[in-house]
């Protein structure tokens, strides 16, 4: 695999990208930012009827089986799944390959495997006020019971695509394009200066 | 405005692209019949009213929507998937909404 370089790597000038504490930290740190860098993130996409073909495949695959319904996922915290989308699944692994092991799984009669490995940066935000920063960017409701965990959103912050999962109770893994990366990422730090953000 | 998407809920109309009236049909593309080109590209109802219209859900799922939707009250009554719409369209024409 070609080795690949974070697009959050810190400037001089930008300390908000440097690991340590920002913003207004002395009252305490609510919210946690962190890029997650998974080795494999996976679009896969089921011909219409083949549905359950996929989900069976993401099943052997993964050890995942994403629940019924619109925007369902689940992760174990090293692989994670949830649907963004009619038939269409993301699909997440620490390691790479992940694309491989699917190749003779979700064969062409049962639908695609896109792989974004190197597309997409994965941003992680997490704390008790991670739902309240998330909520000034999207407008979507981040409230456990509208959005439990595994589940998985497909939106936009200005333009700006984003596919988010709950990864846990008060922690999201957002997906966005690597080009737009650095900027959003930016975007959150200053969204979350006033409640006190640790970067790790 | 609130366009409910049947996959990803309600959602700002900021995250969808209209993609025109949905009350045009597309002549076949070996179609030589001038007038059914003519009226595919430029005749529109412009109701005062309900309206059906196809949206995408660009910033979400996205899939393309059958939305129909009041251009007085911007009221939308109804949101399908645009696969089947002719199903969806002759139901409303039954009801009398287009
Ligand atoms: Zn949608």
């Amino acid at each position: 695999m070609v080795e690949r370089q974070s697009p959050l790597e810190p400037a001089p000038l930008e300390p908000e990208l440097r690991t340590g504490s920002h913003g207004d930290f002395e009252h305490g740190i609510e919210v946690i930012l962190s890029e997650t860098r998974p080795g494999s993130i996976l679009q896969l996409a089921a011909w219409r009827g083949q549905e359950k073909e996929l989900i069976a495949g993401i099943r052997n695959v993964t050890g995942l089986t994403p629940p019924d319904g619109a925007g369902a996922g689940s992760t174990d915290g090293v692989r994670s799944v949830f649907g963004f989308a009619p038939r269409k699944f993301t699909v997440v692994d620490e390691a790479e390959g992940l694309a491989s092991a699917f190749a003779g799984v979700v064969t062409p009669a049962v639908g695609t495997v896109t792989d974004l490995s190197h597309g997409r940066t994965a941003i992680r935000i997490a704390g008790p006020k991670a739902e309240w920063v998330l909520a000034k960017f999207f407008a979507i409701d981040f409230a456990l019971p509208a959005f439990p965990v595994g589940a998985g959103r497909s939106t936009m912050h200005h333009d700006v695509f984003a596919q988010i999962q709950r990864t846990g109770a008060d922690q999201f893994d957002i997906y966005v394009f690597r080009s737009f990366a650095r900027s959003f990422w930016k975007a959150l730090c200053h969204a979350s200066e006033e409640v006190g953000y640790e970067v790790q | 405005m609130l366009i409910t998407c049947p996959y990803c809920g309600p959602r700002d109309v900021i995250e969808f692209t209209y993609q025109g009236d949905g009350n045009r049909e597309r002549p076949q593309p070996a179609s030589q019949d001038l007038d059914a080109w003519n009226a595919y590209v430029y005749d529109r109802l412009n109701p005062a009213g309900d309206h059906n219209e196809i949206w995408q859900h660009s910033g979400g799922c996205r899939a393309h929507l059958r939305v129909v939707r009041n251009t007085l009250t911007h009221e939308i009554s109804s949101v399908a998937f645009t696969r089947g719409h002719h199903k969806v369209a002759a139901r409303h024409k039954a009801e009398g909404k287009i």
